[in-house]
C-alpha cells in the first residue's frame, strides 16, 4: 500500500525522457478532446430540451476535467473510467427509470410537447368542396395538366409523367382549354402514381394534391396556433386546448388528440398497480409465481447439486474427473442455446419428450398451453441449467470439512445418510447462505429463461397489459415496455422500481451475511 | 483415507456408479440429441440417436451454402448464422478488451492506493452490480435513442451501443483482479519507485507482466458473458444482419415456423467452440463465477 507523490505533497518533476513528456502531452490532448466532446453533447441535449441527459453529460464531462487536472486526485484517475461506466450505464438508468415511473411516458406520449405541436402543425387536410377537375393533354412526348372548377382554370407546363418522384410545380392561369383532345381515362389511370407525386402550387400559393382519380384539391394546414397556446382545428371547426395534467390536446367534448407528450402524473402508476383490478390481479399472480419460481429453483438445484457433490467427494469412487466434467456440461453450454434446445424438445407435436412419454405412458402433455405444465417445464429446465453451479459450490465447501468427523461417525456406526444430514449439510449451510441468496436474486430476475422458453405464455385472461402465467416480474416489465402496441414505459418503470427495492433488500442482506471485507 | 470401512462398501460403490451413470445420461441426453438431429434429414425428422438417413443438409445451410436436395430443389440458408456469430465475436472481443482495461486500472488503484471514498465505492459497486440490466432497459433504450441523434455510431441498432452499454458491468472483474493484485507482494513496485519509476510505470512494467494469468481469465470471463448477453441486445439491435447470435438463434424456433433441424446444426456449430473453450478454462472461470454468484 503506497500513496502517490501528489498526495504526499511532493512536487511534480519534469520528466527526463522526451518520449515520456510527449506521452504526457498526448494524454492531456486526449482528455481535452473528450471534455470538449462531452460538453458539445451537453449543449446538444440542452438545446433539445432533454435536461436529464444534458445534466448526465455535464456531470461526466465536469468530473473528467476535474479528476484529470487536479494532481491530488491522481489515484482517482485510475478508477475514473470504471466508475464512469457504472455511473452512466447502471446508476443513471436506475435514476432515470425512477423518474419515468412518475410520468405517463408511453408510445402515445413519447415526444416532447414542442415536437407534438410541430407535428400537429404540419398536418394538412384536403378541402373537397374546392376540388378541381383534372384533364390531361398530350403535347409532343409530354403531358399538360388542366385543372378547372366553376370559377378558375389552371394549366401546368408540359410534364414527363414517367417520372414518379414527388415534386412541386407551379401552375399558370389559362384562359381556355388546349385545342387538342383530352387523353382518355385509361391513360389517366396509367399515369396515376406519377400524378399522386405532384404538388401543384397555384399562383395564389395554395398547394393542390390528387384527391380522386379525376380530381385535385387544395391542401390546407389543419391547425392554426392561437395566442393562448391552444390550437384551432380548421377541418372540424373546434378549439383544442393543451391539458398539462394528461399530456394531450383536448377538444371540448373531451376527445384526446394523439400524439401526446409525457407529463408528470405523480403516483398514478403505482396506485394503478395496487388498485386497478385488471393490473393488480395479474401483478399479484406474477409476483407470487416469481417468488415460488426463485425459491423452488434454489431448493431443487441445491438438492441435486448437494447430493452429487457428496457422491463425488466419496474417496471410494473412481472416475471422478470424468463424472465431474460431464456433470458441469450444462454450465458450459451457452444458456441461450440450451434453453432453445429444450424449447424444441418439449414441443407438443414433434418434441422428443412427448414422443418418449407417448411410447411409455401413452400421454402427450401440452407443455406450452397448460399453465401448470408450463411452470413445471420451466422448473425442470432451470434445474438442469442451474445445478452445476450448486455442485461446484458444494464441492468446494465439502472439501473444507475435516475428515475425522466422518471417522468419528463411522466409529459410532453412522451411515451415509446420517453423515449427509448430520455432518455435511449443517457445516456447509452457513457459508452457503449468501450464495443462495445471490442465486435466489438471480433467478428472481431470470429474464433469459422466460423470454426464450415460454415468452410468458400462456396468457392470463382478462389482463389489460400483456401478462402471462409463466411471466416473472422482469419479463412482465419487459413486455409492458417493449411488446405489443401499448408500450407503457411509465407503468413498466413503476414495476421496475418496485423490483429494484426488492433486489436492493436482498443484496444488503447478502452483504451483511457474507461480511465482505474491503 | 478413512480407516473404518463398513462391510457393504462394494455394493454401495456399485450403486453410486449406477446412479451417477443414469443421471449423467439423463443430463447429456439433450446435447447428444441435438448433435444427432443436426445430421438428420428434414426439419421434423424423428428417430434414434444414430441417424438413419444421414444428411449434411442442415450443416451446409448453417455454413451459408445452399443445399440441393435429391429431388433437385435448392434450399437457401434461412438465416445468416455465420454473420451473427461474427457479430457476437466482434462485440465480445471489443467489449472484453475495454472491460479488461477499465477493470485492471481501477483494480490497481483499489489494491495499492489509499484515497478518499475507497471503501464505499467498492461496496457500492458490488451492490449496484446486483441490479439486473433488464430493469433499466427502458432508460438505456431512451439513452441510446437520444445519443444516436447526435452520435451516429452510438444509436439504436448499432454494435457501438451494445459495446458501450456492457462497460457498466465491471465490478465483478475489478474484485477478481484486485484479489489477485493483493496476493502479489508490493515490495517489487516499491523498489521500482525508489529507483525513480512513476506510479504508472510501476503498474505498467512491474505489476501487469506479473498478472497475465488473471488478465487472461477475466478476458475469457468477460468474453463468455458478452457472447451470452441477451436482454440488452434484444432491445438495442433491430436489423437481421446486425443481430448477435444470442438474439438471432431464437428465430429458428419461432412459434409459427419451427426449423428444428436447421437450429440443431446452427446450435452445435456456434455452441461447440464456446463449450470447449469453457471446459478448457473451467478451472479459472469457475473460480471467478462462483465467487460472484453470477451465471447468465
Amino acid at each position: 500500500m503506497y500513496t502517490t507523490n501528489a498526495s504526499r505533497g511532493l512536487p511534480r518533476h519534469r520528466s527526463r525522457y522526451l518520449t515520456e513528456r510527449y506521452t504526457r502531452w498526448a494524454m492531456r490532448g486526449v482528455i481535452a478532446v473528450l471534455v470538449i466532446a462531452l460538453l458539445w453533447l451537453v449543449l446538444a441535449f440542452h438545446l433539445n430540451g432533454q435536461w436529464m441527459f444534458a445534466l448526465l453529460f455535464l456531470v461526466l464531462g465536469g468530473s473528467l476535467g476535474v479528476v484529470f487536472t487536479k494532481r491530488t486526485l491522481m489515484s482517482h484517475r485510475y478508477i475514473f473510467p470504471a466508475v464512469a461506466g457504472l455511473g452512466v450505464f447502471v446508476i443513471f438508468p436506475l435514476i432515470y427509470t425512477f423518474g419515468i415511473s412518475f410520468s405517463n411516458y408511453s408510445s402515445t406520449n413519447l415526444l416532447s410537447e414542442e415536437r407534438v405541436r410541430d407535428q400537429l402543425m404540419s398536418q394538412t387536410y384536403q378541402e373537397d368542396d374546392a376540388a378541381y377537375n383534372l384533364a390531361l393533354y398530350a403535347e409532343g412526348g409530354l403531358v399538360r395538366l388542366l385543372l378547372e372548377n366553376e370559377t378558375q382554370r389552371w394549366m401546368s407546363s408540359p410534364l414527363n409523367l414517367d417520372n414518379q418522384e414527388t415534386r412541386q410545380l407551379g401552375l399558370q392561369a389559362a384562359s381556355s382549354a388546349p385545342a387538342s383532345e383530352a387523353l382518355p381515362m385509361r391513360e389517366v389511370i396509367q399515369a396515376r402514381s406519377a400524378l399522386q407525386g405532384l404538388r401543384l402550387i397555384t399562383p395564389d400559393g395554395i398547394e393542390l394534391r390528387m384527391a380522386g382519380i379525376r380530381q385535385f384539391a387544395p391542401m390546407l394546414d389543419r391547425y392554426e396556433a392561437l395566442d393562448d397556446g391552444s390550437l384551432y382545428d380548421r377541418r372540424d371547426d373546434r378549439v383544442l386546448t393543451p391539458d398539462h395534467t394528461i399530456g394531450f390536446f383536448v377538444a371540448d367534448n373531451g376527445e384526446q388528440i394523439t400524439p401526446g407528450w409525457p407529463v408528470n402524473v405523480g403516483f398514478s402508476n403505482y396506485t394503478q398497480i395496487f388498485t386497478d383490478p385488471d393490473i393488480r390481479g395479474p401483478f399479484m399472480q406474477i409476483f407470487v409465481w416469481t417468488f415460488v419460481f426463485a425459491a423452488l429453483t434454489v431448493v431443487f438445484t441445491l438438492a441435486v447439486g448437494f447430493v452429487l457433490a457428496s457422491l463425488l467427494q466419496w474417496d471410494q469412487l473412481r472416475g471422478k474427473a470424468v463424472y465431474r466434467t460431464l456433470l458441469i456440461l450444462p454450465y458450459a453450454v451457452p444458456a441461450f442455446i440450451s434453453i432453445l434446445i429444450f424449447k424444441g424438445m418439449f414441443n407438443q407435436h414433434f418434441g422428443e419428450v412427448n414422443m418418449i412419454l407417448d411410447t411409455l405412458f401413452g400421454v402427450r402433455p401440452e407443455w406450452f398451453t397448460d399453465p401448470w405444465l408450463a411452470r413445471s417445464m420451466l422448473l425442470i429446465v432451470n434445474t438442469w441449467l442451474g445445478y452445476p453451479y450448486m455442485l461446484l459450490l458444494c464441492m468446494g465447501l465439502i472439501q473444507a470439512i475435516p475428515q475425522d468427523l466422518y471417522e468419528a461417525s463411522a466409529v459410532d456406526g453412522g451411515g451415509p445418510l446420517t453423515n449427509l444430514f448430520k455432518i455435511t449439510l449443517p457445516l456447509i449451510i452457513k457459508p452457503l447462505t449468501p450464495l443462495l441468496i445471490a442465486a435466489f436474486a438471480f433467478n428472481f430476475n431470470n429474464f433469459v429463461l422466460i423470454a426464450l422458453l415460454t415468452g410468458g405464455n400462456p396468457d392470463i385472461l382478462g389482463a389489460s397489459t400483456p401478462a402471462g402465467t409463466t411471466d416473472l416480474l422482469v419479463s412482465y416489465t419487459y413486455r409492458i415496455a417493449f411488446q405489443d402496441a401499448g408500450q407503457n414505459f411509465g407503468l413498466a418503470a413503476a414495476i421496475a422500481t418496485l423490483i429494484f427495492l426488492l433486489v436492493a433488500g436482498m443484496s444488503l442482506l447478502n452483504l451483511r451475511l457474507s461480511k465482505v471485507k474491503v | 483415507m478413512a480407516m473404518v470401512q463398513p462391510r457393504s462398501v462394494g455394493v454401495r460403490r456399485l450403486g453410486a456408479h449406477l446412479a451417477l451413470i443414469c443421471f449423467v445420461s439423463l443430463i447429456v441426453f439433450p446435447l447428444l440429441l441435438v448433435i444427432s438431429i443436426s445430421f438428420r434429414e428434414g426439419n421434423f425428422a424423428t428417430g434414434s440417436l444414430i441417424p438413419e438417413n444421414f444428411s449434411l443438409e442442415h450443416w451446409s445451410l448453417a455454413l451459408g451454402i445452399p443445399w440441393e436436395r435429391t429431388d433437385g430443389t435448392i434450399v437457401q440458408p434461412p438465416f445468416p448464422v455465420l454473420l451473427w456469430l461474427w457479430n457476437s465475436i466482434k462485440v465480445a472481443v471489443v467489449s472484453s478488451v475495454l472491460i479488461l482495461m477499465l477493470a485492471t486500472t481501477s483494480a490497481y488503484a483499489f489494491a495499492r492506493m489509499r484515497f478518499k471514498g475507497k471503501e464505499p465505492l467498492l461496496k457500492g459497486m458490488l451492490i449496484f452490480q446486483m441490479f439486473p440490466a433488464v430493469l433499466s432497459l427502458v432508460a438505456l433504450y431512451a439513452l441510446f435513442d437520444r445519443l444516436g441523434q447526435f452520435v451516429g455510431w452510438l444509436g439504436i441498432n448499432t454494435h457501438g451501443a451494445l459495446i458501450v452499454a456492457s462497460l457498466g458491468a465491471v465490478a465483478l472483474h475489478i474484485w477478481t483482479i484486485k484479489g489477485y493484485f493483493e496476493s502479489i507482494d508490493g515490495s517489487l513496485e516499491e523498489a521500482a519507485m525508489v529507483d525513480g519509476a512513476s506510479t504508472w510505470q510501476a503498474f505498467r512494467y512491474i505489476l501487469l507482466p506479473l498478472s497475465i494469468p488473471i488478465l487472461m481469465v477475466v478476458f475469457i470471463l468477460a468474453f463468455v458473458m458478452s457472447i451470452m448477453e441477451y436482454p440488452m441486445a434484444s432491445v438495442l439491435l433491430v436489423d437481421e444482419h446486425k443481430l448477435t447470435l444470442a438474439v438471432g438463434a431464437q428465430q429458428y424456433l419461432a412459434d409459427h415456423n419451427q426449423r428444428w433441424g436447421n437450429f440443431a446444426a446452427a446450435a452445435v456449430l456456434s455452441g461447440l467452440p464456446i463449450t470447449v473453450a469453457f471446459l478448457i478454462c473451467q478451472r479459472w472461470i469457475i473460480g471467478g463465477l462462483t465467487a460472484g454468484g453470477v451465471k447468465g
